[in-house]
């Protein structure tokens, strides 16, 4: 029995495990206790469940549990690396380095930073998204003290190298953040192999609920030190004051745990689900481009341009799957993704991007129905499309002088 | 964002979609917009050269929903109107009609140039015909 609408948003966020959910109820009502409260059972049994939860994030990304720091999530995480790190290192260096298809988060914190001073190179991308390890390179300076790469794309997907970015860090003697969202639960995620100092995550995207994140911060070989964004109770080593959201850090732990036990089979399994999509999709369409590397990617992660249909109508069509689209017109700016347009293959194929985000819940059989919906939405709006006409007679696109608006 | 009926209805029906023969006298074509901006609409003409009358209009688009209701609109609006008539459609009749949202406004703007684009082309070839 299928349930629409379909959800293959999963990058957005996944529905949450029923059971993390199982594992977060008793602390809304009974252990209802305050983490901090040394004096009494309540603050015990709180503490002893944010204490067990920091063990399973830690153990599933290799970490020690003293190296976690809860936030609210991944936004505040990746304030928190990036401008914690910037702010205790500037007399050591005011540059930091990023890439161009980073999650805003990132970028709009570089943003800020710039304008107070501080001097950021946005590496740019190429055709596959991942970042060029020789510009990486070149970009670092005396005056670098952070480089910021993600470790999974959450538009196209892709895996950038962390593990040499990683020991090009280690080598220079410069910081290592990356913003693992989207990898960590989902391939494996080591913070020694990779020797990442600092990685953000977040529960909500890996079932668990939404609101609470973590940053992993190193503390041996070396040990970084932060300046906090919020300033109170000293909570988090400092780093991160305010009482702590202590059934939302159950539910964190308790996905975190499932991922680790359950990750292999789990990714092998909606790989070979988004394979299916992938191959059935070309089956029964022609002029597919998939958006970012195939080889370097999330196995629920497809990204795949329809030419000559527009992204915003192509949801229209399809509006029992909920899926995202890289087209201005789903966008609040009436821009074109940034991160599509960074792989340099032409707006055109950014306003006709459909984003799958397979997950835990989803199905073959939910696949087979999304393929066929799209290729009677999409063949119907080829035969509205004055593009593909214009393509079919041999029009070449590339020379038509357009009336841009 | 939440699609006015009417968008949806020319979106799930759309009206006169196709092409009319291009090279043929009493054919107007308009090609207006752009691939990169997301939007590329051509809108066509027949116009009964006795009458002054449109017989005919088809439509083909590349773009949002309401671009391609804005350009289904356009077309059964065209059919029956004479081409100073045709000219006279303004996109804010297009706006009212299909309730049109602010950030969706330019669907019309480029619905009505459309409209232009394809008498002007019809004119021109009537012209040239004349003076041949």
């Amino acid at each position: 029995m299928l349930k629409f609408p379909i959800y293959f948003d999963n990058h957005a966020t996944s529905p949450m495990d029923p059971r993390v959910l199982e594992a977060m109820l008793p602390y809304f009502t009974e252990r209802f206790g305050n983490a901090a409260s040394r004096n009494h059972k309540y603050g015990w049994e709180a503490e002893e469940a944010v204490e067990i939860a920091r063990k399973q994030i830690a153990d599933l990304i290799g970490a020690s549990p003293k190296e976690i720091v809860f936030t609210s999530g991944a936004t505040e995480s990746d304030n928190l690396a990036i401008k914690g790190a910037a702010y205790m290192y500037r007399e050591k260096g005011d540059h930091l380095i990023t890439a161009v298809t980073e999650h805003k988060a990132v970028i709009d914190t570089c943003k800020r930073l710039e304008k107070e001073g501080f001097k950021v190179t946005y590496l740019p991308v190429r055709k596959d998204g991942l970042i060029d390890l020789d510009q990486l390179r070149a970009a670092i300076t005396g005056k670098t003290t952070l480089v910021s790469i993600m470790a999974a794309n959450n538009e196209i997907g892709v895996l950038q190298p962390i593990d040499e970015i990683g020991a090009i860090a280690r080598e220079k003697g410069i910081l290592f953040h990356t913003d693992a969202v989207q990898a960590v639960g989902k391939v494996p995620f080591d913070v020694n192999a990779s020797n990442v100092h600092m990685a953000s995550l977040t529960a909500h995207k890996i079932y668990g609920p939404k609101g609470v994140g973590a940053l992993y911060v190193r503390r041996r070989n070396p040990r970084v030190l932060l300046t906090p964004g919020i300033d109170g109770g000293g909570h988090e080593r400092g780093m991160r004051s305010g009482t702590l959201n202590v059934p939302g850090i159950v539910g964190f732990g308790k996905a975190a745990e499932i991922c680790r036990l359950e990750m292999a089979s789990e990714g092998a399994r909606i790989g070979a689900m988004r394979d299916r999509l992938n191959q059935k999709l070309h089956e029964g369409l022609d002029e597919l481009y998939i958006n970012g590397s195939t080889e370097h990617r999330l196995p629920g992660n497809l990204n795949i341009s329809f030419a000559y249909v527009e992204g915003e109508s192509l949801l229209m069509g399809i509006n029992d799957v909920a899926v995202s689209s890289g087209s201005a017109c789903t966008s609040a700016s009436l821009e074109p993704s940034y991160v599509l347009k960074a792989l340099g293959a032409g707006d055109e194929l950014a306003h006709s991007s459909i984003r799958f985000g397979l997950g835990r819940f989803n199905t073959d059989e939910e696949v087979d129905y999304v393929v066929a919906k799209l290729v009677s939405v999409v063949s119907k709006l080829r035969e509205m499309s004055p593009l593909y006409e214009m393509v079919k007679d041999g029009v070449d696109l590339t020379k038509v002088e357009w009336s841009a608006h | 964002m939440a699609y006015s009926d009417k968008v949806v209805d020319h979106f799930n029906n759309p009206r006169n979609v196709g092409s009319l023969p291009k090279q043929d006298p009493t054919v107007g074509t308009g090609l207006v917009g752009a691939p990169e901006c997301g939007d590329v609409m051509k809108l066509q003409v027949r116009v009964n050269p006795d009458t002054g009358v449109i017989d005919e209009a088809k439509f083909k688009t590349f773009g949002c929903g309401s671009a391609i209701a804005s350009s289904s609109l356009a077309t059964e609006w065209l059919k029956g109107k004479t081409v100073d008539q045709a000219l006279a459609i303004k996109n804010t009749d297009i706006v009212a009609e299909l309730a049109l949202p602010p950030v969706k406004i330019h669907c019309s703007v480029l619905a009505e140039d459309a409209i232009k684009a394809a008498i002007a082309d019809y004119k021109q070839k009537q012209e040239a015909g004349q003076a041949s």
